[in-house]
């Protein structure tokens, strides 16, 4: 079939399925069995070529803000922005993108990559750019180990044509510098020597877990001196950070929920100073970053009958940890809601791994979701108090949100659980995102 | 619930550095805050590589890790052999899961083609198969009754001929997903691939180790009975859901 051809096909599903409210993908994956090729020759014409972000945690906001960091200094950027990460979800947004003469009107494409599709994406399309986050323990019943992600993201560092922006402190990241092409380069993003024991790595999280003074690393990877960083996260205030940024301090308003969002704010910005090259202008792109707001479900506010509301996503240990972390438990009212949907990971192993002391002071007020008696069973063990437990999520939110009081509330859900209190959120009143 | 303290337990957790996928530190919490409820005083130890081997342990658990670790740790697990089987023939309980439930056989052929020596706790070897194992799964024992996790493995299990399981499969696939065992057990000594964690969802394994470990040096384990109406309720769910 002729190429035009390929692509007015594909416009015209993705206008007949947006007609039936289909899913995002649907259109890319006509175009991806009709025309394989079609997202590896549509990117390779970019001038600014391809830039893949990746990692276990925090793709959605980082690629968000290094969308915008990029949009700020005039770039024109094309991204899988619906969250569909998938080669055909890319294919889908670029059918989405282009003009009626099948033109894709951008200078570079930022693009989020589950790392179990990353690699299936870089065997069609080279990245000039890539930014790898981290590995922390994910959806292992897809996946494995942590060493097989590891060995997934060596993938798109081997790759990578340009340069690899990689987090220096989580170690398994760290260590990819090693597989980067022999004519592309390494950059880096780390924390200051104060802050890490704040993102301790999967290997460090145990001690960490049961609270002993002496943070060690792997006993197969000793804590050895590191390389230096083009943005370091050097602290971290009520709501904003300052940020090393090749050597000269900075202060960032940022207003995004969680210590690990200003962490891949630095992310952002260093691959953002990578792309830009000369011509970044490092005082307004920090300034930029007071614009960010947060991604889908990652720390949204949304009120409810006059209150605010917060969904917080919680996929694995790290998440969770960071996320509890991040405010003082007896401020709020509290409801967890755990399923166990593929999309959410079938394995609840993972709750063990989390440490809920913080939630002691002040309880929890309701657990819910398909596992909602596994998410009770942790808590109690960690002796934190459980008001109620209800698996149906419209009824549990609705009890939750009739407790709370004059608090505001907070919600940790799982990805399924998101999506549906979301929707029932949206029944019940009118969503706004503050 | 007991609050009166009946005396102390101590538990020492095996390798946690290189041994802790998967929530199995939920077993040794679940063991450390059963035993306070029935009212003993809990301290727990780390044991990890090279470390001086603990002068006393009522009781033995250590977990999962992924392929490297189990590298790190066969060597020093060849090293405390000894005192291992000591404690075992006296009666001392252990859990081992996943990884190290593998290393306490007498070899383990990885994927990658390497032999790792085990300590030959259990008659049983393990080879690497073409495949994960990976979904909910349920047994039955027994003494346990029936028993839910979750398990992710490649390694396949085969016990010798007079090697006893812990369990019989009922959904899921177990040691080798053909012969229909799960783990594998000998004097006070539970290995087994559940995850879950095993012990949070199994309160009658967990019980069963602290009892043990109580008894073997000679005293009487608590008649109070905890509160398990959240594992029960859990233990019912998970039952419902797919593999």
């Amino acid at each position: 079939m002729s190429r035009p051809l390929v692509r007015l096909l594909g416009q015209g599903v993705r206008w007949a399925s947006s007609l039936r409210g289909g899913g995002s993908a649907f259109p890319g994956l006509v175009m991806e069995k009709l025309h394989p090729a079609f997202v590896a020759e549509e990117l390779a014409k970019l001038p600014h070529g391809v830039v893949v972000i990746s990692g276990t945690n925090g793709k959605t906001t980082t690629t968000k803000m290094a969308v915008q960091l990029l949009r700020s200094q005039g770039l024109r950027v094309f991204t899988n922005r619906t969250g569909s990460n998938f080669v055909r979800g890319v294919a889908a947004s670029l059918l989405a993108e282009m003009n009626a003469f099948g033109r894709l009107d951008a200078d570079v494409a930022v693009l989020e990559l589950d790392e179990a599709h990353a690699v299936h994406f870089v065997k069609q399309v080279k990245p000039r750019y890539a930014l790898l986050l981290n590995v922390m323990r994910d959806q292992l019943d897809r996946f494995g180990e942590i060493d097989t992600t590891r060995r997934m993201l060596s993938q798109v560092a081997k790759a990578t044509t340009g340069t690899v922006v990689l987090n220096r402190e989580d170690p398994r990241i760290a260590s990819l510098a090693d597989d980067v092409a022999a004519d592309a380069t390494v950059e880096w993003f780390g924390l200051s020597d104060a802050l890490r024991p704040m993102f301790p790595s999967d290997d460090d999280m145990r001690d960490v877990l049961r609270q002993t003074e002496n943070v060690e690393l792997d006993s197969a990877q000793p804590s050895v001196a590191r390389p230096a960083a083009d943005v370091v996260l050097n602290a971290v205030k009520a709501n904003s950070v300052d940020l090393d940024v090749h050597g000269q301090e900075h202060t960032a308003t940022i207003d995004l929920y969680g210590v690990y969002n200003q962490y891949n704010a630095a992310a952002a910005l260093a691959l953002a100073l990578q792309v830009l090259g000369d011509s970044a202008d490092v005082a307004s792109l920090v300034d930029e970053l007071s614009r960010v707001t947060p991604a889908f479900g990652r720390g949204e506010t949304v009120t409810v009958e006059g209150k605010p509301l917060q969904l917080l996503l919680v996929k694995n240990p790290a998440g969770f940890r960071l996320s509890l972390a991040s405010a003082s438990a007896d401020d709020y009212a509290t409801m967890i809601a755990i399923n166990d949907a593929y999309a959410d990971g079938r394995d609840v192993s993972w709750l063990w791994d989390v440490d809920f002391d913080s939630l002691r002071a002040g309880g929890v007020d309701i657990v819910s979701g398909v596992r909602a008696w596994d998410m009770a069973l942790r808590l109690d063990y960690d002796l934190v108090e459980v008001g109620s437990v209800d698996t149906d999520l419209e009824s549990a939110l609705k009890q939750f949100i009739a407790g709370a009081g004059d608090r505001p509330m907070r919600i940790f859900c799982t990805y399924t659980a998101m999506l549906s209190l979301r929707k029932i959120l949206g029944g019940m009143t009118h969503v706004d995102t503050i | 619930m007991n609050q009166e303290k009946v005396g102390s337990l101590d538990i020492v957790q095996l390798y946690p550095r290189d041994m802790n996928i998967y929530g199995d530190w939920g077993n040794t919490l679940t063991l450390k805050r059963r035993a306070e409820r029935y009212g003993y005083e809990v301290r727990v130890h780390d044991y990890n590589p090279g470390d001086p081997w603990p002068d006393y342990a009522d009781l033995f658990v250590g977990g999962g890790g992924q392929d490297s670790g189990q590298f790190r740790v066969a060597e020093d697990l060849a090293r405390v052999a000894p005192k291992l089987h000591e404690a075992a023939s006296a009666g001392t309980p252990m859990l081992v899961i996943c990884g190290l439930y593998q290393l306490f056989g007498r070899e383990f052929r990885t994927g990658g083609g390497e032999t790792l020596r085990g300590i030959e706790m259990f008659d049983l070897e393990t080879v690497g198969g073409p495949e994960r194992l990976i979904g909910n799964i349920v047994t039955e024992s027994p003494e346990f009754g029936t028993i839910i996790g979750y398990e992710n493995h490649s390694g396949l299990t085969t016990l010798g001929p007079d090697q006893a399981a812990m369990a019989t499969v009922v959904s899921g696939a177990g040691n080798n997903g053909e012969d229909g065992t799960e783990g594998a057990r000998t004097h006070n000594v539970l290995g087994s691939y559940l995850h879950g964690s095993l012990l949070p969802k199994n309160p009658a394994v967990a019980d069963f180790l602290l009892r043990t470990a109580v008894e073997t040096r000679g005293d009487r384990f608590p008649e109070a009975s905890l509160d398990d109406t959240y594992a029960e309720h859990a233990r019912g769910v998970a039952q419902t859901r797919p593999r």
